[in-house]
């Protein structure tokens, strides 16, 4: 049977991890090739790495990076911020990346969803969506979060999805950062609608809030960070609970 | 040992010359036929979609040099679906090195499977030293069912073949190069074989 999955994302500024400070067992908690094997070994599903720096240098830094850990990690990973062209994502599968997930290009040009899963197939399209409820209706936000548009989350979960999006990651705002759990009724909602699967953000703070997103939100992978970075929650403690609980993981 | 990964310009390969590194060999990415003829073992990865890249295959004459290898021959996703006889996908003609045709899952399934799932029912040295419900990384929308070929097979609604196997042939729907530590012992296993 098909597992549910467990997987922590990494921040990236200029090719080093943002968060992700107290493991005593790292040499150097900022080398991301380094975190990703830890996290790897220590039975994560797969990897995003969410690169969040600026600089004109940022594609080439990246690209390196994706190769770096291509080289050394032997599980899948994701790889997105700032993607906003076939010729971006070209170079980072070919680098190495399993897949690639792109948020604001794809709301300011759809098409780019058609583009990518023409050429490089479904599989390797991750359309994330951050979205925000606002008097009862899921809007969809861009730059992170913060610039609000008229876009309805569910509305535009089904269009990415028929342009061949590969899978849907919803991160709630209203959730990211609380860690009170995940929005479940809208992840049950888009899991209903949609026919791709539905990876799980925001809200992460304790194992029961994992459990409650594949019972309750029905998601098909749940992602988180801090959880993971400050060691909250180890990974395999996680899994044995889920597993334990009756969830079907790769343990 | 020279191990050739056919290089036709069909998706990430990169990853399974990675892994072969890891497992302590040096792969080489080529389109080249004497290299590929000569070569002690021959990968031929994928990942895309069936039509162009069996376009690619004709393109280069490969059709013609992969159903004709003697060496041993691994087939990964997409690559392992070329190798049977036909595929629903683009309604594409296949390499026929194994004796079944491709399908879409139809079902109440997500599509396409994503995730790691088990594999069951391990026949032969690819799978030696492996456990039974070993999980594997898979992501493909288009199975190839159940056949005489099946040396390993996987439930997604319904059974599956999750590996093939003739003579000197064997395909393998799951990606070992991104199979965690059982991947690659896979791996290592058709290197030795």
């Amino acid at each position: 049977m098909l597992t549910k999955r467990i997987i922590p994302c990494l921040d990236i500024k200029n090719g080093r991890t943002v968060k992700g400070i107290n493991f005593l067992d790292l040499q150097d908690a900022g080398d991301p090739v380094e975190l990703a094997e830890f996290y790897a070994q220590n039975g994560a599903d797969e990897l995003v790495f969410l690169d969040i720096s600026a600089t004109e240098e940022r594609r080439k830094t990246l690209a390196q990076l994706v190769e770096h850990v291509a080289e050394r990690v032997n599980i899948p990973f994701t790889v997105g911020g700032g993607i906003s062209s076939v010729a971006d994502v070209d170079v980072l599968l070919h680098s190495g990346a399993d897949k690639v997930s792109i948020n604001s290009s794809a709301v300011k040009r759809p098409e780019l969803i058609n583009e990518l899963s023409a050429k490089f197939g479904s599989q390797c399209v991750v359309v994330a969506i951050d979205a925000k409820q606002v008097d009862g209706q899921w809007k969809v936000h861009l730059v992170g979060g913060k610039v609000p548009t008229e876009l309805d989350l569910f509305e535009w979960a089904k269009e990415a999805e028929e342009r061949g999006a590969g899978e849907i990651l919803f991160t709630s705002m209203n959730n990211d950062g609380t860690k009170n759990g995940f929005a479940n009724d809208a992840l049950a909602k888009l899991s209903k609608e949609l026919t791709i699967p539905v990876i799980a953000s925001g809200g992460a703070g304790n194992m029961q809030h994992f459990l409650d997103t594949f019972t309750e939100g029905f998601a098909d992978a749940a992602l988180a960070a801090s959880v993971f970075h400050y060691k909250e929650i180890a990974i395999s403690d996680l899994k044995k609970y889920l597993s334990d609980k009756g969830v079907l993981m790769r343990i | 040992m020279n191990i050739a990964i056919i290089d036709y310009g069909a998706g990430n390969i990169k990853n399974v010359q990675f892994a072969v590194k890891r497992l302590g060999y040096e792969a080489v990415l080529t389109n080249n036929e004497d290299f590929i003829r000569t070569a002690d073992k021959v990968i031929f990865p994928g990942v895309g979609e069936a039509s162009s890249a069996m376009n690619k295959l004709l393109d280069t004459g490969l059709d013609k040099v992969i159903p004709t290898l003697t060496q041993p021959v691994l087939g990964i996703c997409l690559g392992m679906q070329l190798m049977c006889k036909h595929t629903e996908e683009g309604n594409t003609k296949g390499l026929g090195i194994f004796d079944v045709e491709v399908f879409k899952f139809k079902g109440e399934e997500k599509v396409p499977q994503i995730g790691w799932n088990q594999i069951e029912a391990l026949e032969g040295a690819l799978f030696k030293a492996i456990k039974e419900k070993e999980f594997m990384y898979l992501v493909h929308s288009y199975y190839a069912p159940l056949c005489k070929e099946t040396i390993a097979k996987t439930f997604y609604g319904d059974w599956y073949s999750t590996a093939l196997h003739k003579n000197n042939f064997y395909g393998v729907q799951f990606h070992p190069e991104k199979s965690s530590t059982a991947g690659e012992a896979i791996l290592n296993n058709f290197l030795k074989i």
